[in-house]
């Protein structure tokens, strides 16, 4: 009961006029910037942060939380709408949010996404509330060996995906983790496959490559049959989310699945990327439609957006107690923690009342809030489907050059999202499937940097991955959903 | 004769005009935005220090052009300081260094060094501090080397990077002390600290600000600072422990001293004028007191240098960071 | 097309091979894998999937003619976006952002979507300042900017 009245008390911090005029406000900003690929979240909010050192401390984290639930929500409508996901974990929306766009149901995919993403955020929230001291020091478990089990875990429940040819899938995932590989090399500090150039150094961001695989070589693939966005003549229902909602409980265990994923992550904090794909995979793999997944499938889109909120909503809780940051967001308020004169560390619940419970009940009212102002507007986005393609197209293109453009400042990368584009199409032309691909982008540094920490602490002994309960049960896991297919197959015969 | 005298007008026009320019030069003011490089992450030490300034100015409206914070932290920071090399007489491109400035270029061999930049000013130094995991039973940094040399290469030091800082005052340690440890690069400095709490690794050599709160709860311990004098903070933070309490490395037998500057340059060739102006902002922004409120958060040391001092401080630095990365194994071959 | 892409694909794992190889690619005793050690199987496992793809896509040609080929005038609608995009990036990045994308708003629309002037040019207009409103002066990002914006202020 004691976080129940600490979260009636956060709720009165919350509810002033000033507080609650600054979370819309970051909720629309929000929306707005993640709807804009590469302008991001997190760079919103870094943009913002110094604005609202004259604010009151509360005030402040509340709006730029806002912004971060706007951003969130913002992502997946150009995720959905333009095959464009401006954060990691919305790539795995585009899967199957994307090809429900084409069919005229950008209403529903909308609807879903946005829904089951507030549902996932919410469950977190609850775990946030009620079981924040038991969870809180999950994370400490985590060194780099699981780390590299979760990355494993992700891959594993993602491979073997898929109608197409074992190489191709193979050709474009080692093409991924190659991408992935240029540049720094973290754990040594010097730099590889740079080819002697300055502009390699950093390596490709991920999110060009998205942009480029996804956003230009979609529309390279529409024009290819002519020029409009084909079957996107969508009726605009205005009652299209009651109708989506109706559908919604009928995938429950997806969402189920998804939130206690994300939930792990967030808090452990493997982060919402993984998270996400990992959801889509496992959805794939269990569900009656799993099939279907790829050519627009509803519970395709429920299962990573559940995932990613719910993990994006916990992995607030590790930065407040213990200073870790989550995600890219988390990082740059994590930054403005400590310019306000905010220690996070485990004392931050016991010596801040107003300040965390402030949040935590602004995360309630923020994604309630955000969820109503972005379901009012999904006819309204929907309906961008049906400006004509030679107005949209050439719109969406400078908004992804803006998008790779802003990432670095570096001209170079209007130049390599072109390149991606190119890639991006021949794939599709060619039944190379850009999902692993893209997931080996993301997560291969990662996953590289993990498995080398964990052998430089283990000097060089494998065995470090099963070495104790976490790592060995994740990895065991790993291992189960990699030879899924095998075991399916075994259980059967036995039956 | 007439020439003579229209040579002499001439030149008064010039004279008058030049006077004129130079003047309006002098009170440079930035006339567009200003671009703040950080040449690591936003969520990192310089990133924190970067967004701070920024909100300071702007808060008090310190200049007339807005400002904004740019993080280049591709190839250890080569992008941010390659990005302001080649912006050469720019004036509306300022960055903050962090060791990387010197760290970098040795050890990957990327094409930049501390003087290519027009320096603008020493904003202060971080101190480093030899933590260890709260349960263990170490109290002084003797107590733990005879442990690590026990251990024979077992025990784990983490840290921001490989080759930089962190690394850097391993190597040193394990020179002056002989004893060896096993080094794991993490990608930032809180992340490092939350290891130690978790026992992932046995010592960190983290910041101040990126351990504090751990410290706080009880669960790190500081053994010693790199530095020649105490942390001047007698705040109580731990306890009854503050930042004072604290005994220098040197008096504990471990005789390193290691600061890593939070410097401000700008790009190179750019006028006295401008810098000036910079130099005068800065002045003010130490004034606030939010930045006063940070310096003692993150229980920095408070130098503050500029022009000939500041420069000489860097070439003395730099080539301190040759010697350390030579002995250490660490230049590029 | 799948045979040139799986050539391609070996060409580029080759070269991820040799560079990683340069770099080192072994596992050490203590640390692990170095550098290249993973960039360096990436490169094998490339080079070997696309191999197999090569031998398929040559013995199995005809069945997967059909995916695989690119008609004429899907090619020909293909570059009409591919070519202005490219000249489109290359401006911006030598003229700056706005007027390039002013210019190419106006071909996308005239030559693509064959719309009058006067429908045209309020668009190509109204796109560059409204970018230039939400990015420049609400976001403060700044955006590849040329001589012409240089001589507005900027």
């Amino acid at each position: 009961m004691d976080a129940f009245l600490s979260l009636l008390h956060g709720f009165d911090v919350l509810l002033t006029f000033n507080n609650l005029f600054y979370m819309v406000l970051g909720i629309l900003f929000g929306v707005l910037l993640g709807f804009l690929p590469g302008v991001g979240g997190a760079n919103g909010i870094a943009i913002l942060l110094p604005l609202t050192f004259s604010m009151d401390k509360t005030t402040a984290i509340i709006m730029l939380a806002a912004i971060y639930w706007g951003a969130l929500f913002g992502g997946c409508i150009s995720a959905i709408l333009f095959n464009i996901p401006g954060e990691p974990w919305s790539v795995a929306t585009t899967f199957d949010g994307h090809p429900l766009a084409k069919q005229g149901r950008a209403g529903e995919a909308l609807t879903a996404s946005l829904t089951s993403s507030f549902i996932g955020a919410l469950i977190a929230t609850l775990v946030l509330t009620f079981l924040a001291p038991i969870v809180a020091n999950f994370a400490l478990d985590f060194g780099p060996p699981e780390y590299f089990a979760v990355y494993l875990l992700t891959f594993c429940s993602f491979v073997g995906m898929g109608r197409q040819s074992p190489f191709k899938v193979l050709s474009a995932m080692m093409l991924g983790f190659a991408f992935a590989a240029v540049g720094t090399d973290e754990v040594t500090g010097g730099v590889r496959l740079t080819f002697g150039t300055e502009t390699l150094l950093t390596g490709f961001h991920f999110l060009i490559a998205v942009i480029g695989l996804f956003g230009i070589g979609e529309i390279l693939v529409t024009i290819e049959h002519g020029l409009n966005f084909e079957g996107q003549k969508a009726k605009i229902n205005p009652l299209v989310v009651w109708e989506t909602w109706k559908k919604l409980p009928q995938y429950w265990v997806t969402i189920i699945r998804g939130t206690a994923v994300g939930v792990w992550l967030g808090v452990t904090p493997g982060g919402a990327t993984p998270a996400s794909f990992m959801s889509y995979g496992l959805a794939k793999r269990f569900s009656k439609n799993g099939d279907k997944f790829g050519t627009g499938e509803l519970e395709g889109v429920v299962a990573p957006e559940t995932a990613a909120h719910s993990a994006g909503t916990s992995a607030l809780l590790p930065m407040l107690t213990l200073g870790i940051p989550g995600s890219p967001t988390a990082a740059v308020l994590l930054g403005g923690l400590l310019i306000w004169g905010l220690q996070p560390g485990p004392l931050l619940f016991v010596e801040q009342k107003d300040f965390v419970w402030g949040l935590i009940a602004s995360i309630y009212l923020g994604n309630l809030v955000g969820l109503v102002i972005v379901l009012s507007t999904v006819p309204l986005w929907a309906s961008i489907m049906r400006v004509p393609f030679s107005i949209i197209a050439p719109i969406v293109i400078v908004v992804c050059a803006i998008g790779s453009y802003t990432l670095s400042n570096a001209p170079a990368d209007l130049i390599f999202m072109v390149m991606f584009g190119v890639i991006g199409y021949l794939f599709k032309k060619l039944n190379y499937p850009l999902a692993p691909m893209v997931l080996a982008i993301v997560l291969g540094g990662r996953a590289e940097n993990a498995f080398r920490q964990s052998m430089i602490g283990a000097q060089g002994d494998l065995s470090v991955f099963w070495s104790n309960g976490l790592v060995g049960t994740i990895t065991a896991l790993s291992m189960v959903m990699l030879f899924w297919p095998l075991i399916h197959w075994l259980y059967q015969r036995l039956r | 004769m007439r020439t003579k005298k229209l040579g002499i007008a001439f030149a008064a026009v010039l004279s008058t005009a030049f006077a004129g320019w130079s003047a309006s030069v002098q009170a440079w003011e930035p006339t567009k935005t200003v671009e703040f490089i950080v040449p690591a992450g936003i969520g990192g030490g310089a990133g924190q220090m970067a967004q701070l300034i920024q909100g300071v100015i702007q808060k008090h409206k310190l200049m007339p052009t807005s400002m904004v914070v740019i993080s280049k932290k591709g190839g250890s920071g080569a992008e941010g300081f390659l990005y302001v090399k080649h912006a050469k007489g720019d004036p509306h491109k300022i960055i903050i260094t962090l060791s990387n400035l010197f760290t970098t270029p040795m050890a990957t061999g990327s094409p930049f060094s501390w003087q290519d930049y027009t320096p603008i000013a020493m904003m202060a130094l971080d101190e480093f501090v030899f933590w260890v995991n709260a349960k263990t039973p170490y109290m002084t940094p003797n107590e733990y080397i005879k442990a690590v040399k026990a251990a024979g290469g077992k025990m784990k030091m983490g840290g921001t990077g490989s080759k930089q800082e962190d690394q850097i005052i391993t190597a040193a340690v394990e020179q002056i002390t002989g004893a060896k440890f096993t080094y794991v690069p993490y990608s930032g400095g809180g992340t490092v600290c939350t290891q130690l709490v978790g026992g992932h690794i046995d010592s960190s050599v983290n910041n101040p600000v990126e351990c504090v709160g751990h410290w706080r709860a009880g669960s790190v311990r500081p053994l010693c600072v790199f530095d020649e004098n105490k942390m001047p903070y007698p705040d109580k933070i731990a306890g009854d422990k503050s930042w004072e309490d604290v005994p220098t490395c040197k008096s504990q037998g471990l005789d390193i001293e290691y600061l890593m500057l939070r410097g401000i340059m700008t790009a190179p060739g750019v006028s006295q004028d401008a810098v000036d102006y910079y130099i005068g902002v800065l002045k003010k922004v130490r004034e606030t007191p939010e930045w006063k409120e940070y310096m003692k958060k993150g229980a920095f040391n408070q130098s503050f240098m500029t022009g000939a001092e500041f420069k000489q401080w860097l070439a003395k630095t730099a080539e301190r960071h040759h010697a350390l990365m030579e002995k250490a194994g660490f230049l590029k071959k | 097309m799948n045979i040139a892409v799986a050539i391609a694909l070996m060409v580029v794992a080759s070269i991820v091979m040799i560079a990683s190889y340069r770099l080192g690619s072994g596992w050490a005793k203590d640390v692990g894998p170095d550098s290249g050690y993973f960039p360096f199987y990436i490169g094998l496992i490339m080079f070997i999937s696309s191999g197999l793809t090569l031998v398929q896509s040559i013995i199995g040609g005809r069945r997967d003619a059909r995916v695989s080929f690119i008609a004429r005038d899907q090619l020909f609608r293909v570059l009409q976006v591919l070519v202005p995009m490219t000249i489109f990036v290359v401006l911006s990045i030598t003229i700056g952002i706005y007027i390039s994308t002013f210019l190419f708003m106006s071909f996308f629309m005239i030559w693509h979507g064959r719309y009058p002037l006067y429908k045209t040019l309020p668009i190509a207009i109204a796109v560059p300042i409204v970018l230039f409103i939400v990015f420049e002066v609400w976001f403060l990002v700044p955006l590849p900017k040329g001589p012409f914006e240089a001589w507005l202020g900027y």
